[in-house]
């Protein structure tokens, strides 16, 4: 079978091109947005690049493969599909073994998100190139850049999710000491047990009060990896004074129990309570974490109406 | 973030009375000794140290 006799053909030729441009471009402005993810070691920006022009060639190639027609060639997206995978365990597993080295925990459920959605933007990039092969074999030049602008914005704004500003309200809130607990506002966060410790965390903590603004957002930040992220995100960008031998200086994140609140501590390098907010605002929302309990509400008493 | 793997390395106390047990024990002569004692053992175990009531820390290794 000779599924690559079309790349003589220059119409094809073009067509391919198209797709593979658009499709690496794509990859290339969806690795710039996750900086705050992932510290982004310039071999992983390359193995990333190199990853998404493969996967945007296989989306390119689909189309001149159909219209030649070899339809079987088209199977090799399977494959692609089985490559892609092995993008989010090698993901996963770089993430989990640096976790044992870090400070301040990134916490499974965040890694887990990162390693889907790294996987997830080379399908994105698969349909991109797809699309815009498409338009360029029917529509010409004009129509194939119009439908790569038009895939990029859509994957942008489709990829870039839901942040925690969107379903909470992050406020300042004060530090204090009630017997050996500290406490953020009323939230009881550990026991410091040396008032020297004490002391320094008054001095230069900081803490916000997470407010969710509904009851999905409550059952969300209820959960504990979405709190560690939060909590790893505040460290990343404030920087963090923890080291091992103080492990007092953890940044942490505990609810109210009765209101679902979440307050959270930080000893950061830099005081800067707007930065903070700002982080914890950026904070994604883990895919693993978000819950809808108020939709699956209706659900349940359609369930119970047609029950009795 | 496991809370199974926290474990007590050590105690520090000024009331003998109070305390017996597995973990390893040090009494303190008086306050100031019992907070020397518990910053150098945090320090050498990398562990937290915790108040408990009446002049007894702990140190705590969090998982």
């Amino acid at each position: 079978m000779n599924a690559f006799g079309w790349t003589n053909q220059p119409e094809y030729l073009a067509v391919i091109l198209a797709g593979v441009l658009a499709g690496t471009i794509s990859r290339a402005l969806l690795l710039r947005i996750d900086y705050r993810q992932y510290p982004g070691y310039p071999h992983g920006y390359l193995a990333h690049l190199s990853l998404g022009f493969i996967s945007s060639a296989l989306g390119a190639v689909a189309v001149p493969a159909i219209l030649k027609p070899d339809y079987t060639a088209v199977t090799f997206l399977a494959l692609a599909a089985q490559q892609f995978r092995e993008i989010r365990n090698m993901e996963r597993r770089t993430l989990e073994s640096l976790e044992s080295t870090e400070l301040v925990k990134r916490g499974l459920d965040y890694i887990e998100g990162i390693a889907r959605t790294f996987e997830a933007r080379n399908y994105l990039v698969m349909g991109t190139a797809f699309a815009t092969s498409l338009a360029a074999q029917f529509g010409g030049f004009f129509a194939a850049v119009v439908t790569a602008l038009v895939a990029l914005i859509v994957s942008r704004v489709f990829m870039s999710g839901e942040v925690i500003g969107n379903i909470c309200d992050v406020v300042p809130a004060t530090l204090s000491f009630k017997g050996p607990i500290l406490m953020v506002d009323e939230i009881g966060i550990m026991n410091v047990g040396l008032a020297s410790m004490r002391a320094k965390i008054i001095k230069d903590g900081l803490a916000v009060k997470i407010i969710p603004r509904d009851g999905n957002a409550r059952a969300t930040i209820h959960d504990i990896g979405q709190r560690n992220a939060l909590a790893f995100t505040a460290a990343v960008i404030l920087g963090t004074k923890k080291d091992v031998d103080i492990p007092e200086f953890t940044p942490m994140a505990r609810k109210n129990p009765d209101t679902g609140d979440v307050g959270l501590y930080i000893l950061p390098v830099e005081k800067d309570m707007e930065q903070l907010i700002a982080a914890i605002k950026l904070t994604p929302v883990l895919e693993s974490a978000r819950s809808k309990p108020l939709t699956a509400g209706s659900v349940t008493k359609k369930a119970r109406k047609k029950a009795s | 973030m496991n809370q199974n793997t926290d474990s007590i390395l050590a105690v520090v106390t000024v009331n003998k009375d109070k305390v017996s047990g597995g973990a390893p024990i040090f009494f303190a002569r008086n306050e100031d000794e019992l907070v020397s004692i518990s910053v150098n053992l945090s320090r050498i175990l990398d562990s937290t140290v915790h108040e408990l009531e009446g002049g007894t820390y702990i140190l705590v290794k969090h998982g």
